[in-house]
């Protein structure tokens, strides 16, 4: 009964995307039926359609993990978006100085790297890498927020613009190959390449760039899950989360456990660059995340920060950027712009969602910190 | 050469063009966030004034048509955001996100359903577009607003309900229609902003055309500490960056080449510190960000 009631706010949500994305649809000049079959038909089909959904799936729900994180700390996280190109930028840095020779766009073999390290070695190296970096990116707002009470949107909105100045500045002027047209990096090694499903899965082809990285999306939920209801820290942070007043009294330091919840939630954004990096393009690609940082928040609220609403969230908005493609290219006048009409509004239904049920869980944070 | 001063009114002009959007956006965020209204979504509010003034413009053949209804636009998407924060006391900020996600959709699907283009308008010849009243109109609202906010009864509620909005209510100020008042002028205001970006400086819609400025915007309302004449000195501050950037990319100081991405950052950077309080604080008004509920 619980978990029905968990579900059913959720599913009103989505159904009333659908019904006001229809009526736009509609007044488009698109029959909504014909629309919403090109947009959601097209993930079932195997194994294009369930490969490329998996595929889509494994950022947003990295992102929607560390939406999710952060929100049962009382926070709201809007700098994944930063948190992933930074990490996704470090990756392809450590893939690129310990991956040894490269082929390069023009098909010569080079060399960009100090040393060559067995992949053995390079893949853990570039995966802790990518939490790492992540993570360190997200305590900064959670730092400048426990230390001086800036407000964590407005930070993390900031730190997204810096975060991607500086690694587009890094990839320009630094780590792009010598007349590449490209906004992109060289290539990682191939020892820091991860395997895509393809190469185990019977019947999936390689071409389809759903990787191990998936694996990983599914182990983060468990990890999130068990971090959040086992541990003493997932305690804490939901003790701060739910009333840092009584929290405070508890014992508990707040102000500690906004910096931990924004590096566990940053590092689980950094964790895109595994799916990107190492595991589809094998180098950095200026501009490569498709709003991931921004649809986590869709997904973490439509999840209802829960690691199992989040993996279900994800699919579902997985399947609808890859229907996207196809009513750019078979609806008369609808375009995949749809898909951000009807993720908005998701979200603003779940928000005001708090009137039916009378929560205002988040609101007595705001008081502390202001905007 | 053709002298110094001349650079320096080139320089001035850019300076003041690139500033005025990001300073009629910001203007509305003060009266929002005056009220009591976190005001996240400017980026949306101008967006939606881009495209309108864009679209209506290139089917009207004046800009003052358009100019108009982008107004019309941005009043209608911010009722979406008051509503929510005000009758459904949602989150301010979730809000806010979910109409700067819906007003990257929205526009481009609309201008692929009436100009069959991924995401951008027809071309709007030059002698229709808006010459440079948007910058006077901003300029000039810098002493309007202060007016307005610290010299008129409707001022001084707006900024009761935004830091007390019991007392307020005790007073007999209404706080929903105050704050109905700050988040529908804020749309208003942003949207002349983006209608600017589109009519003024461009000349068509594109994607994403306003790339942020409505986040610089809310960063200038915060530096200038949420008063008037400062957030237009921290306007006119962000413009100058933005100059500075045009103006040096690809040029070499005493061969170095200064990277234009590290003159982007400068208006992240100064409000991060501002917030963390190492140049002044910078105080919000105390009651932004919650919901108000009437006693019964």
């Amino acid at each position: 009964m619980r978990h029905l009631r968990e579900l059913i706010f959720p599913l009103i949500a989505v159904a009333a995307a659908f019904v006001i994305g229809g009526i736009v649809v509609l007044v488009i000049g698109d029959n909504p039926i014909t629309v919403f079959r090109l947009l959601v038909g097209s993930a079932l089909s195997y194994p294009d359609g369930i490969g490329y959904t998996l595929f889509y799936a494994t950022p947003l729900i990295f992102t929607g993990l560390a939406v999710a994180v952060a929100f049962r700390c009382g926070m709201l996280n809007i700098g994944a978006e930063g948190q992933l190109y930074v990490a996704a930028f470090a990756t392809a840095w450590v893939g690129i100085k310990f991956g040894g020779t490269v082929v390069d766009i023009f098909g010569t073999p080079t060399s960009y790297a100090w040393v060559k390290l067995p992949a053995i070695v390079l893949l853990p190296l570039a995966i802790l890498t990518a939490v790492v970096v992540g993570a360190a990116w997200g305590a900064i707002p959670g730092w400048l927020k426990a230390r001086f009470g800036a407000h964590e949107v407005i930070t993390t909105i900031m730190l997204n613009f810096i975060g991607i100045a500086l690694v587009s500045y890094f990839t320009q002027y630094h780590y792009k190959a010598a007349g590449d047209p490209i906004m992109q990096s060289v290539p990682i090694g191939a020892g820091a390449h991860l395997p895509r499903l393809g190469s185990f899965v019977s019947g999936m082809p390689e071409r389809i760039p759903v990787n191990i990285a998936f694996l990983f999306a599914l182990l983060a939920c468990v990890f999130v899950y068990i971090f959040l209801w086992k541990t003493k820290w997932g305690y804490e942070i939901r003790a701060t989360g739910a009333n840092p007043q009584a929290a405070e009294y508890g014992g508990i330091s707040v102000r500690k456990q906004m910096v931990l919840a924004m590096a566990v939630s940053g590092g689980l954004a950094g964790m895109v660059a595994i799916n990107e990096v190492l595991g589809y393009r094998y180098r950095y690609y200026d501009g490569f995340s498709a709003n991931y940082g921004f649809m986590g928040i869709a997904v973490a609220l439509l999840g209802r920060n829960h690691p199992v609403g989040v993996l279900l969230s994800a699919l579902l908005f997985a399947v609808l950027l890859r229907g996207g493609i196809f009513v750019d290219a078979f609806a008369v006048h609808t375009t995949k712009d749809i898909v951000e009409v009807l993720q908005a509004i998701v979200i603003l239904f779940v928000a005001a969602e708090a009137l039916f049920r009378g929560t205002f869980g988040r609101f007595g944070l705001l008081k502390r910190s202001k905007v | 050469m053709r002298g110094a001063s001349n650079i320096f009114i080139i320089f001035l002009a850019s300076t003041i063009r690139l500033s005025t959007p990001l300073l009629l956006a910001a203007l509305g965020g003060l009266f929002s966030e005056r009220s009591g209204v976190i005001n996240i979504a400017l980026e949306g509010l101008m967006l939606a004034g881009a495209f309108t003034a864009a679209a209506v413009t290139h089917y009207a053949g004046s800009p003052f048509v358009g100019l108009a209804a982008a107004i019309g636009a941005g009043i209608v998407v911010a009722s979406i955001h008051a509503v929510a924060c005000i009758r459904f006391r949602a989150d301010q900020v979730v809000t806010g996100t979910a109409i700067n996600i819906l007003m990257t959709g929205v526009p481009a699907l609309l201008s692929g359903a009436f100009f069959l283009s991924s995401g951008a308008t027809p071309q709007i010849p030059q002698a229709q577009l808006i010459p440079y009243t948007p910058v006077v109109l901003a300029f000039a609202l810098v002493g309007v607003s202060w007016y307005v906010l610290y010299r008129t009864p409707f001022g001084l509620r707006l900024r009761a309900v935004g830091e007390n909005p019991e007392a307020a209510d005790a007073a007999g100020v209404s706080v929903s229609r105050m704050r109905y008042s700050g988040v529908l002028i804020s749309g208003a205001l942003a949207a002349i902003g983006g209608a600017y970006i589109s009519i003024g400086q461009s000349s068509l819609f594109t994607r994403n055309m306003t790339a942020g400025r409505g986040f610089i915007a809310l960063a200038a309302l915060i530096f200038g500490k949420w008063k008037p004449v400062s957030t237009m000195l921290a306007c006119l501050l962000f413009g100058f960056a933005d100059a500075l950037q045009i103006q040096l990319q690809g040029v070499p100081i005493r061969g170095i080449e200064i990277p234009n991405q590290f003159i982007q950052i400068i208006p992240y950077v100064l409000t991060i510190v501002v917030l963390a309080g190492f140049i002044g604080q910078s105080r919000a008004p105390r009651a932004l960000g919650i919901p108000y509920q009437k006693e019964k």
